[in-house]
């Protein structure tokens, strides 16, 4: 069943901020500060990226003039354990806090919450989004930062950067948001921890697939639609299976990925940016840039994640995937 | 006195071949490929091959991780020669310490000194 | 799509590992890192009085000194990205590998980061090359008790 939001709660602002190496995105222009420590001049990785997250909440607020008084909800999360630096940051903005864990498609999952937050009338503005950072990660799920492993083409970087969106009661001049799509888990037998891509496609082209037949749309009533970080790879699998299902190759240049644009064509990167992250950093600051422009008026915007962990792989299972997808519409 | 770095150059390289072959054609991870490398230098020292393979090609034999089985085994199969059925585990580490301590030692050093960057190249 | 058509579908799409490619870098960089060792050695064996045999030792200290270097300095991993088992295979490789760990876990502290973490990665290999010569030496030591081989 897809969500259909009457009321549009409105994206009001979208606070962006990444680390040093974040510079080479092509998307950093969009971006409200790169930073070039990766660490916030702070002791370890996983206070930084906490910093990180403040500083995001704060470039959004900051936007159309909020304070953390004046925010309702916080939701977010990060692929941490337990997700301590979004907890440690909720601690520190002190607005009423529910973490999610939705992988790398946290920033979708946390805006599709916050919405029905304002649907129901319970909040005024909400602060949704996600972040990681990439040491913190990469050791927790493959190697320390410093060992010699040789990753595979099909691997991705797990970028550095924390996304946020302000959500709040429908503004006209503001893009809106008029219907979600809630994913389910999605196992198609891929169990490459370094092919994340092959993973996510088959969640991604389930999502797709529900949210138009539901809202009984095709592909091209959209501008755009923006998957979080399939890479390059998994968005030709997702390409691959929409072609399948009879969409045309015309309507395939609407499909982009944020993860597989993310570096552009550099090659260090393998199959491209992933991370909660890589979509959080793209959808609240390009996408949203963009619309407020008049270059989109209509958006599906699809955050991708693996639900797998350390653990499981070693136990030799599978890796399960989600997507969430929110529908942006702009006058 | 040249062909004994050419001999180093070869067979290291070899056996460092065969350990791209494991993860690449095997999809072994770096830990199940160097496990079973190890696993082969010990079984060629208990035929008596790696030995002669080390008096060939030198450094080719003894830096790969290959001679790290090989060290343990021969410690183990000269203790048990003189001491009996106990020299298997007392011989052991007797001949291979330095590789390990070194590890532990310049391992606690580094991470006294060093902090990880997240640099891509 | 039903699973096996993605499947094949996704076989279809993904690289294979250029094999040649990484076997001609394994066997290269692999290869100069032995090459080096065998520096090392002799310098052991002409300046320190060390034998062939005995000049083995010093020598993989060396590898694992260069190692930590290597690997403080980020650089190892650029090594490894290009050589792939030409710099994981030689016992540098053993020490990029605990050293790394190391390196990561001085977050948590000396006692329970570093110490608690350091044989992370490198542990497979000590298990494993303990165990086997464990096996190797006990089926020597039986047959040889049993008279089919000798020492």
């Amino acid at each position: 069943m897809v969500i259909i939001f009457q009321s549009k709660p409105s994206l009001l602002a979208g606070g962006v901020v990444a680390g040093p190496l974040e510079n080479r995105s092509i998307f950093s222009q969009y971006f409200d500060a790169v930073y070039d420590d990766e660490r916030w001049q702070m002791k370890t990785n996983e206070q930084g990226h906490r910093k990180m997250i403040e500083e995001a909440c704060d470039a959004a607020m900051k936007k159309i003039g909020v304070q953390s008084g004046d925010i309702d909800y916080f939701m977010g999360g990060d692929l941490v354990n337990q997700m301590t630096p979004t907890n440690f940051a909720a601690r520190d903005l002190e607005i009423p806090f529910i973490g999610l864990f939705s992988a790398c498609a946290t920033s979708v999952s946390s805006a599709i919450v916050a919405c029905l937050l304002t649907e129901l009338g319970a909040a005024n503005f909400s602060l949704a989004g996600a972040s990681s950072q990439h040491n913190a990660i990469e050791r927790q799920f493959r190697y320390p930062i410093n060992y010699g492993a040789q990753k595979p083409k099909t691997a991705q970087w797990t970028v550095t950067a924390a996304g946020y969106a302000l959500i709040g009661k429908h503004r006209e001049e503001y893009p809106s948001i008029e219907a979600a799509t809630i994913g389910k888990s999605v196992d198609y037998g891929m169990d490459d921890p370094f092919h994340m891509g092959a993973a996510m496609a088959p969640a991604a082209f389930q999502t797709i697939q529900s949210h138009l037949q539901q809202r009984n749309q095709k592909i091209y009533h959209y501008d755009l639609i923006l998957t979080g970080d399939l890479g390059q790879l998994g968005l030709k699998l997702l390409k691959g299976m929409l072609v399948e299902n009879g969409v045309k190759n015309e309507e395939l240049t609407l499909l982009r990925d944020a993860g597989a644009e993310f570096y552009g064509q550099d090659e260090a990167f393998q199959s491209g940016a992933s991370g909660a992250g890589c979509s959080a950093a793209v959808f609240f600051s390009y996408v949203i840039q963009q619309m407020r422009a008049g270059s989109y008026k209509r958006v599906l915007l699809v955050a991708t994640g693996a639900l797998l962990s350390p653990l499981s792989y070693q136990q030799g299972e599978t890796i399960p995937c989600t997507a969430h997808a929110i529908e942006i519409t702009m006058k | 006195m040249v062909m004994t770095f050419v001999f180093a150059f070869i067979v290291g390289g070899i056996i460092c071949v065969i350990g791209q072959l494991l993860m690449d054609v095997g999809n072994l991870t770096p830990a199940h490929t160097l496990s079973t490398l190890v696993i082969l230098g010990a079984i060629l020292d208990g035929m008596g091959l790696y030995e002669p393979l080390i008096d060939f090609a030198g450094a080719g034999a003894t830096v790969p991780i290959t001679s790290f089985g090989n060290s343990l085994t021969h410690g183990a199969m000269a203790e048990a020669e003189k001491h009996g059925l106990v020299g298997v585990l007392t011989g052991m580490f007797e001949v291979t310490s330095s590789g390990i301590s070194a590890a532990i030692v310049f391992g606690f050093i580094g991470a006294l000194i060093f902090k990880p960057k997240g640099n891509i190249d | 799509m039903e699973k096996e058509q993605y499947q094949q579908l996704e076989q279809n799409v993904t690289p294979k590992p250029p094999y040649l490619k990484n076997v001609a870098k394994a066997f290269f960089v692999g290869g100069l890192i032995c090459a080096i060792g065998q520096a090392v050695s002799l310098f052991y064996i002409i300046f320190f009085n060390f034998t062939e045999a005995t000049a083995g030792n010093p020598t993989v200290a060396t590898m694992v000194f260069f190692a930590m270097l290597l690997t403080g300095l980020g650089l190892y991993k650029r090594i490894g990205q290009f050589a792939g088992a030409g710099s994981a295979v030689p016992v540098t490789g053993f020490g990029n590998a605990v050293i790394s760990a190391a390196i990561e876990h001085r977050s948590e502290g000396l006692v329970l980061g570093v110490g608690g973490n350091l044989f992370k990665l490198a542990g497979s290999v000590v298990l494993f090359g303990v165990v086997s010569a464990f096996f190797v030496a006990l089926i020597k030591y039986i047959l040889v008790t049993i008279g089919v081989v000798s020492w």
